[in-house]
């Protein structure tokens, strides 16, 4: 394929989304729906000036705070109880339970602890993002290859490093994936909820204040900002499993 | 697997929220021992409300992850099918499905209010992408061999050939679905307001009731088990033909 049909390929539809928006929307007098030119103009004015610094950039220190922690906690719990048949026996059913409240429900309870600042928030996310992790590590420790793991006790390589972190990795990404997604819901959710600031909070400001285009631009950058994670993730796990992904290309081949 | 270790995991746990209050780590205005919560259930189960904040998040559940795996499969194996749709669409549905689904609130509470069908869209679209993104992986799984033989045999193909090897990736992703639809039923009614146990569990915040908000999370959360193992059962009768279900039968 050509590099041009490539980009048409690409860019085409999302162009014309957009641009079928624009048009569809150009001189809109609905109150609800405003213009996309005039969601754009309050994108700029709202955004891009000193709330970038101080809305936007503590929600996200609070992602990235909540999110590595639910990774360390889930991944060395994760492979403890992997680790251990018996462990893993007892544990089951108690982590099913606790995995299956819904995240956002233990916002209320831990505002109770720790009132409405950044710790509640960050441990609104730690609660929600360590479940998938912890459980996907679990699984990927169980499923380590038997030869792999009497190979690695004979030729006495270090076991946890090169044989139980990197056979379970897949796993612990599949469930980092899944959590990525749930600490962006939680992000949003803690300040709607537990409210002081922030990006949620300032959205939910402009739905309250009637100020429409602001509130939609608000949406439009939550939306960005989940697309950019993406990315972002999706970069990390092609560093971290290129050796995965280069055997399973050889594999099917 | 013996039966008494998991119970032994439960035991511990239940033991744990009872004592931990008791003894005073914990302050117990805060974290009401099990038994409190316990009790405060039964003397809620007896009211009405309480029914009928079930049935509604129930029902919005049901609705959302009815819509969103029909549009889901409907799509996916459209889709799927047609190799140019398929190209034309991938940048567009990378794009969407990172949207995290709570930016939508603000927009359903000004256009929709707070009813449940505020709530349903939030619940359809986060469990849509889960069935579309699995319906299309599966699609595009469909075994060369099998192609043939559909094409030489003339066979429907949407029945014969695209349904059946996506079916595994279909379960999949109403499974995930599942909980998805769950999480999301109890943010709307939780954070917009729509009639639901979402609702009870703010409402019990703000007055300060914190046994019975407990109670509710209790119930929630017992819900949520309830989903996974019903999804997880459907999943098995409806694969008890596929080679992954059929290897796990002891022999």
């Amino acid at each position: 394929m050509t590099i041009v049909r490539r980009i048409v390929v690409l860019l085409g539809l999302p162009v014309a989304l957009v641009a079928g928006w624009w048009f569809a929307s150009a001189g809109s007098t609905d109150f609800f729906r405003p213009s996309l030119q005039r969601i754009m103009q309050a994108f700029a004015e709202t955004w891009l000036g000193p709330r970038l610094v101080d809305e936007v950039l503590p929600s996200m220190i609070r992602f990235v705070l909540g999110y590595a922690a639910a990774l360390l906690i889930g991944v060395v719990v994760g492979v403890a109880i992997g680790l251990s048949p018996k462990a893993r026996a007892t544990a089951e059913p108690v982590l099913e339970f606790l995995r299956a409240i819904p995240p956002p429900v233990l916002v209320p309870i831990i505002m109770l602890f720790t009132g409405i600042g950044d710790t509640t928030k960050i441990i609104v996310i730690v609660s929600g993002c360590v479940w998938p992790i912890l459980l996907n590590t679990v699984e990927g420790v169980r499923a380590i290859d038997e030869v792999l793991a009497e190979t690695c006790r004979v030729y006495r390589i270090k076991p946890l490093r090169h044989l139980v972190l990197r056979a379970s990795s897949p796993q612990i990404v599949t469930g980092a994936r899944q959590a990525l997604a749930i600490g962006l819901i939680l992000m949003v959710i803690s300040e709607l909820v537990a409210a002081s600031g922030g990006l949620g909070f300032t959205i939910r400001q402009f739905e309250r204040g009637f100020q429409i285009p602001e509130m939609w631009s608000g949406v439009l950058l939550l939306g960005l900002i989940g697309v950019a994670l993406a990315g972002l993730f999706h970069l990390a796990e092609r560093r971290t499993l290129a050796w995965y992904h280069g055997s399973r290309d050889a594999d099917r081949k | 697997m013996t039966l008494w270790r998991p119970l032994l995991g439960l035991a511990a746990f239940g033991a744990l929220w009872e004592l931990l209050p008791r003894i005073g780590a914990v302050p117990a205005r805060w974290a009401p021992p099990l038994s409190r919560v316990v009790q405060e259930l039964l003397v809620e189960v007896r009211q009405p409300r309480f029914w009928d904040a079930i049935r509604d998040t129930l029902l919005t559940w049901a609705i959302g992850l009815g819509i969103a795996v029909a549009a889901g499969i409907v799509v996916g194996v459209t889709i799927g099918a047609i190799p140019l749709l398929r190209t034309v669409t991938a940048s567009t549905i990378e794009f969407l499905r990172p949207i995290p689904s709570v930016a939508l609130i603000p927009l359903v509470v000004l256009l929709y209010g707070t009813t449940i069908r505020s709530a349903l869209v939030l619940v359809v679209y986060a469990s849509f992408w889960q069935v579309l993104i699995q319906v299309l992986h599966g699609v595009a799984d469909v075994d060369p061999v099998a192609r043939d033989t559909a094409d030489v045999y003339r066979l429907p193909k949407v029945r014969y050939l695209y349904w059946p090897t996506a079916l595994p990736y279909v379960a999949t992703g109403v499974r995930l679905a599942t909980s998805v639809a769950l999480i999301l039923a109890v943010t709307g009614e939780m954070v917009i307001g729509a009639p639901g146990l979402g609702k009870q569990i703010w409402l019990a915040q703000q007055s300060d009731a914190v046994p019975l908000m407990y109670a509710l999370v209790l119930v929630t959360g017992l819900i949520g088990v309830a989903a996974n193992v019903l999804a997880r059962f459907a999943e098995r009768r409806a694969l008890a033909w596929h080679p992954s279900v059929r290897r796990e039968v002891p022999a």
